[in-house]
């Protein structure tokens, strides 16, 4: 009998300690422990060093129903953010990122992550969320990194070098049509920018859901920033993930200023490029006009 | 509809005692319904989980008070309902469901109880039971971008319905987060609001700071945790870091239809500042001061005020510092003080005497009725200006988003008693002094973006120096546990 409950006793106490062994595993698998364990899981903005653990708690309490627990953009609310109205949360698992200041292909920096977190991004779900404190941010950071084995096998890349902003003029913002007209932004962002190109409907991105062209004219800020800087970064880098490539080999520096001054121009926010283009009586770009003859 | 302890009615000390001892009574065990703006509408609308506006549900965390400066906005382009889809419809409900027992200690008792009076004691009434709080329907979100609503009605337990909110706001006027404006019933920009606070007994759910009223004060007006009729400007910075605000409103404490008088005016101010301090988060400090006056005359008819009729205004103000101190991702203290000053005459229980709804207190309907300051009328000998500090203590340990502890230790002291040394019946130094401590814990079974549920644990227990039938301190407590939802 005494035999009896003992074996009992160990029965029940091997199970108490056995229940909580499956979600338990779920939460810490080897790879996250390995990972959260090397120096790999912090991240480095200036002076601000962030952890991954102390990450884990602000995405689960702010990230974690658009993003999911895992990262994946699965989150409770992914079925209801639908293209054309909403973007679909990223997945951090692909590693892929469309915001960044390093060349196309590569991963971002960790600047550029807390950037994306920081300003957020309009026409998405994903606001601003400077409220934050940077050291939460950064933590944050490193925690959606290590959703992606990319960030344990490769470097982010080195961010591209932008020459000082040179002063615009007439000339340049016609150089800047003749440079839209020539690497063919008009097929998706239109002749006036207008986000109705010829290929504008047919755009997917590289999961194959619908995107949308940006529409420079309908008053809405560019996605990764609104200054000259950004509007240049955004097309010298790309916008991976998505049909927006990296002009980084087909336009020189210059001519990638001169783009932004015309792309100013076609925006509807008030700007000096704009009264400019106005005076100059500026012709959206013709797209059969011989190259070189806008 | 909150009921809050207020003895301004009866000048005797007796009378003073019985009433406000039947207050306290009444106040603990109607409890309270909790006015509070947590929104699950919001929530399904954006698709963001509580936690992310809400430390817990519902106080505002950093990130949600930025949301409600932006006029529940997030600023991506997406805020206008043209946005959403059209089966959309921003309505939330909440209600609680409670278990709770209240004790008082000191409570006047016939010594016959149901037979003839022939003398009164005191004794202590324990009572427990299964309870509800009031019902609140919010509604609240952006007509367009940029213009923003939010419509609350609210009933007491009985679904006796009043409006406890209605306003319309105009955000980022020009462009400027400096620029917003709202006109409507309100709360009043108080960092730490009481419409969100964490506790739900009858004097653990408000903070006694924005209510205090010394005993047998008749000034009603200047409590700044009551909604308000008026209009506010509000600015932030585009992080929310600086924040500032005044706002004009009416003396009426929230009434509506002018009741108790025309052209009397308050005004409420505040100005804060956060700062980033590394792995602690990010603190804030600030100020705030409400300036007004109100109506100590009323013109009688039969001896009872003409509703509206309120004139010989007299002033009173309340100013004080907040802070929310963050030591960590867990632990966080908020603190508001308050010194508080009334002018004599609504020291000696002039003031409101004419509140139908019973936001200010109760109504007069046959004479006598509370002092009136006709023409002619003088100061008894002694009386002075009612002064007074207070300071509201409130800690929380956020376990997780879904488990928080919550602490909070208030106090509010007499330092100048209206009816002074020189005065035919003086109070002691101490009279309707206030000690209070509460304390307990929420836990959300779950964490989505669509709806709250709390099960909530709380212990309140107040002490009021000078406030039993006798003119001894008074000590009540409150235990509650209770499910918290809104959907």
């Amino acid at each position: 009998m005494r035999t009896r409950l003992r074996m009992w006793a160990l029965l029940t106490g091997a199970l108490a300690l056995a229940l909580p062994i499956p979600s338990w595993a779920q939460l810490t698998t080897s790879q996250l422990q390995t990972w959260l364990n090397s120096p790999a899981a912090s991240s480095h903005v200036g002076n601000i060093t962030g952890n991954a653990k102390a990450g884990a708690a602000p995405y689960r309490r702010y990230c974690v129903g658009c993003h999911g627990p895992l990262g994946d953009g699965n989150g409770e609310n992914a079925p209801y953010m639908q293209p054309p109205m909403f973007q679909q949360p990223r997945d951090f698992q692909l590693g892929v990122f469309k915001c960044r200041s390093t060349p196309t292909g590569t991963l971002p920096t960790d600047q550029d992550l807390f950037d994306a977190i920081t300003r957020g991004f309009d026409r998405t779900n994903m606001p601003p969320w400077n409220t934050l404190s940077k050291q939460e941010r950064v933590d944050l950071v490193a925690w959606v990194k290590h959703f992606s084995p990319r960030w344990a096998n490769e470097k982010p890349g080195t961010p591209i070098v932008i020459p000082p902003e040179p002063e615009v003029t007439g000339d340049r913002i016609k150089a800047g049509r003749d440079v839209f007209a020539r690497v063919q932004c008009w097929k998706c962002h239109g002749v006036q920018g207008m986000a109705n190109g010829p290929s504008a409907a047919t755009l997917t991105d590289d999961l194959g859901r619908p995107i949308a062209p940006f529409n420079f004219t309908d008053g809405t800020r560019p996605k990764c920033g609104d200054s000259d800087q950004d509007i240049y970064r955004i097309f010298m880098t790309g916008l991976d993930g998505t049909p927006m490539p990296s002009f980084a080999d087909n336009i020189k520096p210059d001519e990638a200023w001169d783009l932004v001054f015309y792309l100013r121009a076609l925006m509807s926010q008030h700007s000096k490029e704009k009264e400019m283009a106005k005076k100059l009586d500026l012709k959206p770009v013709d797209p059969n006009a011989p190259a070189g003859q806008q | 509809m909150r009921i809050r302890m207020k003895s301004r009615l009866w000048k005797k000390p007796y009378g003073q005692h019985l009433l406000a001892t039947a207050l306290v009574l009444c106040f603990l065990i109607l409890s309270a319904s909790q006015n509070a703006n947590a929104l699950p509408a919001f929530a399904r609308k954006y698709g963001l989980r509580c936690s992310a506006c809400h430390e817990s549900w519902p106080m505002l965390n950093y990130f949600g008070q930025k949301f409600k400066d932006n006029g529940y906005q997030l600023m991506n382009d997406r805020d206008a309902p043209i946005w959403q889809n059209p089966g959309y419809w921003p309505v939330t409900f909440r209600i609680t469901p409670i278990w709770h027992r209240v004790s008082t200690g000191k409570v006047a008792e016939d010594t016959y109880a149901g037979g003839v009076i022939t003398g009164t004691t005191q004794a202590r009434v324990s009572t427990s039971g299964f309870d509800l709080s009031g019902l609140d329907f919010h509604t609240g979100g952006t007509v367009e971008k940029n213009i923003s609503f939010y419509v609350l009605p609210s009933s007491d337990s009985t679904a006796s319905f009043h409006f406890e909110t209605v306003m319309a706001r105009l955000d980022n006027l020009g462009g400027s987060p400096w620029l917003n404006i709202k006109l409507g019933k309100f709360e009043l920009d108080n960092l730490l609001s009481e419409k969100r606070i964490l506790t739900l007994t009858g004097n653990g759910g408000i903070y006694q700071t924005y209510h205090f009223i010394p005993v047998g004060d008749g000034n009603v007006f200047g409590q700044i945790g009551d909604n308000q009729l008026g209009l506010e400007y509000m600015g932030h910075s585009a992080n929310d870091r600086t924040r500032v605000s005044a706002a004009l409103l009416s003396s009426n404490d929230g009434n509506v239809n002018l009741i108790t008088g025309s052209n009397s005016y308050t005004g409420f101010f505040t100005a804060s500042q956060a700062f980033d301090a590394g792995k602690l988060g990010v603190e804030r400090l600030g100020f705030y001061a409400m300036v007004g006056d109100a109506a100590t005359y009323y013109r009688t008819t039969g001896g009872v005020p003409i509703p509206g009729s309120g004139i010989g205004n007299k002033g009173f103000s309340r100013e004080g510092f907040v802070g929310q101190f963050y030591f960590g991702p867990h632990f966080d203290l908020q603190v508001v003080t308050q010194h508080g000053s009334d002018n004599a005459w609504f020291g000696q229980g002039y003031g409101v005497a004419i509140a139908p709804d019973g936001n200010g207190g109760a109504t007069c309907t046959a004479a006598p009725c509370p002092p009136n300051n006709v023409p002619g009328t003088t100061l008894p000998a002694g009386a002075q200006a009612p002064t007074w500090n207070g300071a509201t203590f409130e800690a929380h340990y956020v376990y997780s988003p879904q488990l928080i502890f919550i602490g909070r230790y208030e106090l509010e002291r007499m330092s100048q008693q209206a009816n002074g040394p020189g005065s035919l019946t003086p109070s002691a130094s101490n009279l309707g002094n206030i000690t209070t401590y509460t304390m307990g814990f929420r836990y959300n079974p779950f964490m989505t973006s669509r709806a709250g549920f709390a099960w909530h644990n709380e212990y309140n227990w107040l002490h009021y120096d000078g406030m039993a039938p006798d003119g001894s301190n008074l000590n009540t407590s409150e235990l509650l546990m209770g499910f918290d939802f809104d959907f």
